[in-house]
């Protein structure tokens, strides 16, 4: 079974059964409001493009969580569309699966007509994600009188679909799966209500994976920091900013044209709305920079909207 | 490189807010204490937060049984201390007085949800919640006693 139908499946699972089975006898939902963060675009609790140390859903020491999400991104000339589900167990291990698919709009079309080939028109990238994170040390909430971040490692195994990109893709040096390994450090900041993230990610993977992993002559890992800023203006209501920086393999190709596949960081600001622990809403607006820029040169900023079931 | 600069300064924007609200009005030591109410006021929050207590189907196994009107005069001088108050918590160590319990950290969030719905109740704003919440926030390590 494909991993994005194994992804709905969990996702599914979440919001059908076990949700309303861990509310009945078994201690569940023992985290605060908001603290497993919302559903990154990878599957892993977090902001909205990056990974935190807090694990996903409400289960505190010794109880299960879960969340379940779907995410859409809409830009100037491109669209993407995740879902995916993660569970957590004693707020220390966290298992994810996601799948995303990329909607390439007019460079599809563009490829179509410079390779002469049919087939890339309407051109869709796709991916799936499984994650795996594990809390090392640290309470990002209750340790409120240090300066001690909650510390996590984690680790995201992608494999892309590219269809018929995918031979070009292998020409330029790429794969078409890759691994992630992240450390990240959350902490809220509480008498001033400010919580911080950094994540420091290992990383080969181009525009996050959806164009394969490496390239020729830039085939190692790359140290990629990314950053989250948030502040709390209820117990229900967080907004924020965050940076995700990125490799840029595919800089020195110059196949389509010198530069024409430069790669940009992203950034959004976000709102995050949690009316109650079973579900959340989040909106940004986010700058992926220039994406392809070979053949489409304009930044790439437009709106970003995921919601989240959570137990 | 533009970007980064506008995020910082977005970044500092959002952090100014909350650390001017703080430092302007060069509050005295009392001021979180003065924010709750005094002593009044913790007398009326206690109240209704042991009420509330009771309510909550998690937390009545804890208080069901207990002297509620010393745990309440307890509590008015806990909250009264460790926000700048006149007053000094006399008895047992956070640790002795809860260890003839089995509290999980799961009882010890689910106490601090039920604070935070008494301290709505009475009006006390976000800023001041979370500034009292960060000085007994620790004491988890004291209380919470069981995996």
């Amino acid at each position: 079974m494909p991993l994005h139908r194994l992804a709905l499946a969990g996702a599914l699972l979440l919001a059908t059964v076990a949700g309303p089975a861990g509310a009945q006898g078994r201690p569940h939902g023992g985290k605060l409001l908001l603290t497993g963060g919302v559903s990154s675009i990878d599957g892993a609790a977090g902001g909205g493009l990056t990974p935190w140390a807090l694990t996903g859903g409400y289960g505190a020491a010794g109880e299960l969580g879960g969340s379940a999400f779907a995410t859409r991104v809409k830009t100037q000339d491109y669209g993407l569309g995740a879902y995916g589900a993660a569970l957590a167990w004693d707020d220390r291990v966290e298992f994810s699966l996601a799948h995303q698919d990329f909607d390439t709009g007019p460079v599809g079309g563009a490829l179509a007509g410079m390779l002469g080939n049919a087939a890339f028109n309407g051109l869709h990238l796709q991916q799936d994600i499984a994650g795996l994170k594990l809390r090392l040390a640290g309470d990002a909430v209750l340790d409120s009188d240090t300066w001690i971040p909650q510390v996590a490692v984690g680790l995201e195994y992608k494999k892309s679909r590219t269809g018929p990109l995918a031979d070009v893709l292998t020409a330029f040096g790429a794969k078409d799966s890759g691994t992630d390994l992240y450390l990240s450090a959350t902490k809220l900041f509480l008498a001033p209500g400010i919580l911080a993230n950094l994540t420091l990610r290992a990383t080969k993977a181009n525009q996050n994976g959806l164009l394969g992993f490496g390239a020729t002559g830039h085939d190692g890992y790359r140290l990629q920091p990314e950053v989250s800023l948030a502040y709390l203006f209820s117990k229900r209501l967080a907004a924020g900013i965050e940076y995700r920086s990125k490799p840029d393999n595919f800089r020195d190709n110059a196949a389509l044209g010198a530069g024409a596949l430069k790669e940009d960081d992203w950034a959004d600001l976000f709102v995050a709305w949690a009316p109650c622990k079973n579900f959340s809403l989040t909106a940004a607006y986010v700058d992926l920079g220039k994406i392809v820029p070979g053949v489409v040169t304009r930044r790439q900023t437009g709106a970003y909207v995921s919601a989240q079931l959570a137990f | 490189m533009n970007r980064m600069l506008f995020l910082v300064l977005l970044g500092a924007a959002l952090l100014a807010g909350p650390v001017q609200a703080q430092t302007a009005p060069a509050p005295a030591d009392d001021a979180l204490y003065q924010q709750l109410g005094a002593k009044p006021g913790l007398v009326t929050l206690m109240d209704d937060f042991m009420q509330r207590l009771l309510a909550d189907p998690r937390m009545n196994p804890f208080f069901k049984d207990v002297d509620q009107v010393h745990v309440k005069a307890q509590l008015v001088d806990q909250f009264c201390e460790v926000s700048g108050g006149p007053c000094k918590l006399k008895g047992p160590d956070m640790k002795r007085a809860h260890a003839g319990m089995d509290i999980t950290r799961s009882n010890f969030n689910a106490l601090v949800e039920v604070l935070q719905q008494s301290m709505d109740a009475q009006g006390i704003p976000f800023g001041a919640q979370n500034r009292l919440l960060a000085k007994l926030a620790p004491m988890h390590r004291d209380i919470v006693n069981t995996p």
